[in-house]
């Protein structure tokens, strides 16, 4: 699905990340922790072509990031469903039409996918804000919104920052219940959180794999946790 | 410099409309009202500026051409003289290479010429006034000067007016105006594009965000530049229209006085010439096309 090799990435300064070689197997389950500022959103932006490796090689889908025209990045992220760490929304659009934001792009039926709309807004608990404009909701609540657009396209891979930064530990639980899910479903996962008692608690429902950022390289994580 | 491609299932997107992805510009409020009379008020002139521009074309030609054709020839003589020193003129004028035709006027078209300045009961039998003789001139024209030089010779009372002396600064004056006509036209289409460009420009930098989330949930550059162009487009389009059907109506209620048949009453479009106005819309509409897209494509190529 991605492959990283040998990847390194500076933003100017000396390297924040160096020498990463990780493989995004189908069906995978991972992990991404690490402390604030280690680089967990650069690496998964590295994933989904919004950054360029400053060293490395990155592949989405067996082709070289540096190749893919720009039309190539589109619709490899069509593939990619992402949850940002912060959340941005079309703010004059309601929280349904953002979450179907991803299919009005890629000129999808809407009228085929309203049932399956529908059932996502429910299972993410915004059924009754559905209306709502994105400004108008609280950090919870865009998380879920965020979450539910990155999920609309069905999409093979899911890369989720921080999805459950802003939620309490029921609903954390919820949402990892049905990342864990979709897990089953055959999407592969990659989560950046530096939750450990989320990490914990997942392990018992999913084989997941634990990465963790330290010293500008990935190392694996363990049973220490 | 790399010309603009027309791309034609843009121009499909452009013209079939998608209410979606014009959803996802969002709404500009007044400045969209500014545009629009811009866009209006820049085809209101362009109108006037054609219509100067063809009608100075009209009228150059005019003159150009058939006052360049005819010349007169002036006779004063005394009473008994004048049948003779006429004949003699008409004599020196048939002889003359490049004239096609000399023809005295009869004393009804005489009176008709005198008629709008003396009143039509003037007694023109009874007063001294001069023949007149119309030249007709074929190919290149007669030699003026050598002309000159034998009726001073042959019949001393005749003067040649050949109306170079008063025709040449009226046509230079002529072509000097559709010259700035055009210049105006050139000057309107740069200052829609230059507006077209900075509301765009505007929208864009205030819509960076929207842009950014577009791009990050899958959207193509295509699909973004057409929401922001179909916008600007449209908007062009509908102001240059409404200001061009004013400007028409407008040209087509100026007082007509055609008898005078002078420069002011010639402004206005002839025949054919109406579709020149109808082009001024379209190309509103192809200038803020061009403009928006360029303006989306410089945002987008910061973006991921
Ligand atoms: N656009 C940028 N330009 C320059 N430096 C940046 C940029 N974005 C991030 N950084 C720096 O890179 C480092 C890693 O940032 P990143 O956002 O990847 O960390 P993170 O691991 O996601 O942290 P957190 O857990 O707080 O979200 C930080 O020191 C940050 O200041
Ligand atoms: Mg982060």
């Amino acid at each position: 699905m991605i492959d990283l090799e040998n990847v390194a990435y500076s933003y100017g300064g000396g390297e924040l990340l160096s020498d990463i070689t990780l493989r995004l197997s189908p069906g995978s389950f991972h992990f991404l922790t690490g402390p604030s500022g280690a680089g967990k959103t650069t690496l998964l932006k590295l994933f989904y072509g919004a950054l360029m490796p400053t060293a490395g090689h990155v592949r989405l889908f067996d082709a070289d990031v540096r190749e893919l025209t720009r039309d190539d990045i589109a619709m490899a992220r069509r593939r990619i469903g992402v949850v940002h760490q912060d959340c941005q929304f079309l703010n004059h659009l309601t929280v349904t039409e953002n979450i179907a934001l991803p299919l009005l792009v890629s000129d999808r039926d809407m009228l085929a996918e309203d049932a399956n709309l529908r059932e996502l807004i429910n299972w993410v608990g915004l059924t009754q804000r559905a209306n709502a404009l994105p400004p108008e909701l609280s950090g919870g609540e865009r998380q879920r919104a965020a979450l539910a657009r990155a999920l609309i396209m069905s999409p093979d891979v899911i890369l989720a920052d921080e999805p459950t930064g802003n939620v309490d530990w029921e609903m954390s639980q919820r949402l990892m219940r049905l990342l864990v899910e979709l897990n089953r479903m055959g999407k592969t996962i990659m989560i950046a959180t530096h939750d450990l008692a989320l990490i914990r608690a997942a392990k018992s429902q999913v084989q997941a794999r634990v990465l963790r950022i330290s010293n500008r390289s990935l190392q694996l994580a363990g049973a220490d946790l | 410099m790399k010309l603009p491609k027309l791309d034609m299932e843009q121009v499909r997107g452009l013209l079939s409309g998608d209410a979606g992805a014009d959803r996802v510009v969002p709404p500009t409020g007044y400045t969209a009202w500014l545009t629009l009379f811009a866009a209006g008020a820049m085809a209101f002139l362009a109108v006037f500026a054609l219509a100067l521009s063809l009608a100075t074309a009209r009228l150059a030609d005019r003159w150009g051409d058939a006052l360049a054709r005819s010349s007169t020839l002036r006779i004063s003589a005394p009473e008994g003289q004048m049948i003779a020193q006429t004949d003699a003129a008409l004599n020196v004028l048939q002889t003359t290479p490049g004239i096609a035709t000399a023809r005295a006027l009869d004393a009804g078209e005489q009176r008709a010429l005198l008629e709008p300045w003396f009143g039509p009961d003037l007694p023109i039998e009874s007063l001294p006034i001069p023949q007149l003789i119309e030249i007709i001139e074929e190919g290149a024209g007669y030699d003026a000067a050598g002309l000159r030089l034998r009726l001073a010779a042959e019949v001393p009372g005749a003067v040649l007016d050949d109306h170079t002396r008063w025709r040449e600064p009226l046509v230079r004056a002529a072509s000097r105006l559709r010259l700035l006509g055009w210049l105006s036209l050139v000057l309107i289409a740069g200052t829609v594009a230059a507006m077209i460009t900075l509301a765009a420009n505007a929208a864009l930098s205030a819509n960076a965000q929207v842009i950014g989330v577009l791009r990050l949930v899958g959207a193509r550059d295509r699909y973004i530049v057409l929401a922001f162009v179909r916008r600007f487009t449209l908007r062009s389009l509908s102001g240059a229209a409404v200001g061009t059907v004013l400007g028409c109506l407008a040209v087509m209620l100026l007082p007509r006085a055609e008898i005078g048949g002078g420069f002011l009453t010639g402004l206005g479009f002839q025949g054919w010439h109406w579709i020149w106005p109808l082009t001024i819309p379209l190309l509103s509409g192809g200038v803020a096309y061009l403009a928006t897209r360029a303006a989306a494509q410089r945002t987008l190529k910061d973006m991921p």
